[in-house]
């Protein structure tokens, strides 16, 4: 790695560039870069500025929830039989999962830079429905672009959307997915640069947006940190997240990434199995190369073509990653690891049960991890896992693979 | 500045016209089409081609170059058919001028030192990748201005007079104007907010400017050619191209010379061009 951060930090990255050691970077278009560079300023500004930081703390308590619980996992803990398992639960934030908590700080940023439309990219729908609540609330028009795979399977997401005001667009091109939405949404920013502003979901893209959805979601690590040493006294031994682009688990992972003893396993979905290629396990199947802006790891075949992963979480389906997460999974700090569908689905039933709480799809990938690892730990161990998002838009998905008829 | 790419601009220029450069992907439908289309294009009038690298995400082309891209992987394009495309071309023809065009990944993911080597000896005289700005130039840039090749950046509506000077740094062989924020078979803007911004850039560079983007009849060609050195045709050839073919992608008799009669009417606009401006 040439350029690491300081050596006694994990937490000092990008750099000016927006380079994370070999990853990261603003791979864009001409006509994009001004429109970057200007996004950076403000951004610059905005960190340093108290009216800002009031206004996304207000937003966050009063609209938001914030901060979201710490809860206990009683009886999970108990049937698992080891380690004392915590979940953040960002699921119970307005809008459902912890994309509102980016989505927020994003459109103040927008209003400053005087930008009158607002664009998104989703895959599950979470990042378009929380981008068509802030731009209701913020009264600006929105077109927010997804797969057309995708509008058929998160149906609810897309009349939440609707409902909102937003105007959704299925994209057909590839495999009608999460990336193929990013390059229509791309396609659409290059055309309107003067007016809009593009809020993108997840921590990668071109600088500064993995810094900037990093620095909006760490809300969730820092505010967990303090309740788990107001619960406990101590910082847990392992965080858990799901990864996708991976800005949840950035989100948790980053303040506890200078803590020695604290172990981060980063889940990426396995999908039917890493041997073909029905799966989204870009770090632990993928290689580097160079996508949507940034380096990163990615699912590619031996030309640079980008493969279309697979997951059975629309939220997981996207053949890259934050380029942080690449970053720190070649500096070892943090381990990646896959699951597979049928793990995922199977973690999703048992939480239900054992805890009155549907999972989305995605962080139920985390909470397979956990079930695995939890029994082989003692009972004096604390697992912390970012429940990202709530289950409810994956009902009808679940129950039609689990044979549930109407 | 490649010698070829020198000379071809020179003796254009001495001719009192502006140059006109097309562009196809690589591929498409088929490797042996598309070699077909490389070798009519300067027999129609082309004066530099632009060869077409087939990416999985084109993210800055419209729907024509999009689909073209997916024709050309479908029928097996690789980056090394494509250099393999231009070194056959340029066993027959010494003069054209090629430039690649494309994104970035294919070309990391083949090795930047072994893409250098390899292009320069297909005989390749420029590069243009649409998703390497100048912040990014030690990537691909620097090295391949080490070794000869230009590198052609595109300048946009939104490179203003602060950045300009940035994006024309390291730009040698010409600068490709897009005529405006969007992305490739947009509509054309009024030609004469083209010629405005064409007259900008020159006042900040010695390079020849050739506007791209839009560009569709010998008649725009013509009226872009008045201000400009010279013109980009793509979404056009591509459309022409794409409406030969059967309805499985198959080329037919008509792809080859369809190209052909398309590239010879913009032939003709960009040689009125000079005689319009004179008017």
């Amino acid at each position: 790695m040439n350029e690491a951060p300081k050596l006694n930090s994990f937490k000092a990255g990008p750099d000016e560039e927006g380079r994370f050691g070999i990853f990261g970077g603003r791979f864009v278009a001409e006509t994009l870069m001004p429109l970057i560079l200007d996004l950076q300023d403000e951004w610059n500004k905005a960190k340093s500025d108290p009216t800002f930081k009031a206004d996304l703390e207000k937003l966050g308590a009063h609209y938001i929830g914030r901060p979201s619980p710490l809860y206990f996992a009683e009886r999970l803990t108990a049937e698992l039989g080891g380690a004392k398992i915590y979940f953040k639960r960002e699921e119970l934030n307005h809008t459902g999962s912890h994309k509102i908590n980016n989505c927020i700080g994003q459109i103040l940023l927008a209003k400053r830079m005087g930008k009158t439309r607002i664009i998104a990219e989703t895959g599950a729908g979470q990042h378009g429905v929380a981008s068509a609540t802030v731009a209701a609330r913020f009264g600006l028009p929105c077109v927010v672009y997804m797969g057309a795979t995708d509008v058929e399977r998160q149906a609810p997401n897309v009349f939440r959307m609707k409902l909102l005001g937003a105007e959704v667009k299925p994209v057909t091109a590839g495999s009608g997915t999460l990336k193929d939405a990013m390059n229509e949404a791309l396609r659409d920013w290059v055309t309107n640069v003067d007016s809009t502003y593009y809020l993108i979901g997840t921590a990668a893209g071109p600088h500064p947006y993995p810094e900037m959805v990093r620095d909006f979601q760490s809300v969730i690590g820092q505010e967990a940190k303090e309740q788990i040493l107001a619960a406990e006294g101590r910082l847990p031994d392992l965080v858990i997240a799901a990864v996708g682009g991976g800005s949840n688990a950035i989100g948790i992972f980053h303040p506890f990434l200078d803590d020695e003893g604290v172990k981060i396993v980063g889940v990426e979905a396995g999908g039917k199995g890493l041997d073909g290629d029905e799966h989204c396990a870009s770090i632990t199947a993928g290689s580097p190369g160079v996508l949507h802006g940034n380096r990163t790891y990615l699912l590619q075949d031996g030309d640079g073509q980008i493969k279309e992963g697979h997951s059975i979480s629309a939220g997981l389906d996207y053949p890259g990653i934050g380029p942080e997460h690449a970053w720190l999974n070649d500096v070892g700090r943090v381990e990646y690891v896959p699951i597979m569908d049928h793990e995922a689905l199977e973690a999703f039933q048992t939480l239900t049960r054992l805890e009155g709480i549907i999972p989305a799809l995605e962080p139920s990938h985390a909470l397979a991890e956990v079930i695995k690892r939890a029994p082989k730990m003692g009972k004096d161990e604390i697992i912390l896992m970012n429940l990202s998002g709530r289950g409810d838009k994956d009902i009808f998905t679940v129950g039609k693979i689990l044979g549930m008829g109407q | 500045m490649t010698a070829r790419m020198e000379k071809r601009f020179a003796d254009v220029a001495a001719e009192g016209r502006p140059v006109l450069v097309t562009y196809f992907m690589g591929g498409d439908p088929d490797f042996d089409t598309s070699f077909a289309i490389m070798k009519a294009l300067p027999k129609a009038g082309a004066d530099v081609i632009e060869l077409g690298m087939p990416f999985s995400d084109p993210m800055a082309d419209g729907p024509a170059i999009q689909l073209a891209g997916q024709r050309s992987l479908k029928g097996g394009q690789t980056l090394v058919k494509t250099l393999e495309l231009a070194r056959l071309f340029r066993g027959e023809d010494q003069h054209t001028p090629i430039v690649l065009m494309g994104y970035y990944n294919p070309i990391y993911i083949y090795g930047v030192d072994r893409f250098l080597t390899d292009a320069l000896e297909a005989g390749i005289d420029g590069l243009i990748v649409v998703d390497l700005p100048p912040e990014m130039d030690d990537e691909l840039c620097i090295p391949a201005l080490k070794r000869n090749i230009n590198f052609i950046r595109l300048a946009t509506p939104t490179t203003d007079d602060r950045r300009l000077p940035k994006v024309l740094e390291n730009t040698s062989g010409f600068v490709y104007y897009v005529s405006m924020t969007g992305i490739t078979g947009s509509a054309l803007p009024d030609p004469s907010l083209i010629a405005g911004a064409v007259e900008r850039i020159k006042s900040h560079t010695e390079l020849p400017v050739c506007v791209g983007f839009g560009v569709k009849t010998a008649e725009h060609a013509r009226a872009i050619g008045a201000s400009a050195d010279g013109v980009v045709v793509g979404t056009a050839i591509v459309n022409q191209i794409a409406s030969s073919l059967t309805e499985e992608g198959r080329a037919t008799d008509a792809t080859v010379p369809g190209v052909e009669a398309l590239v010879k009417g913009l032939s003709v606009g960009v040689r009125a061009a000079r005689l319009a401006a004179a008017e």
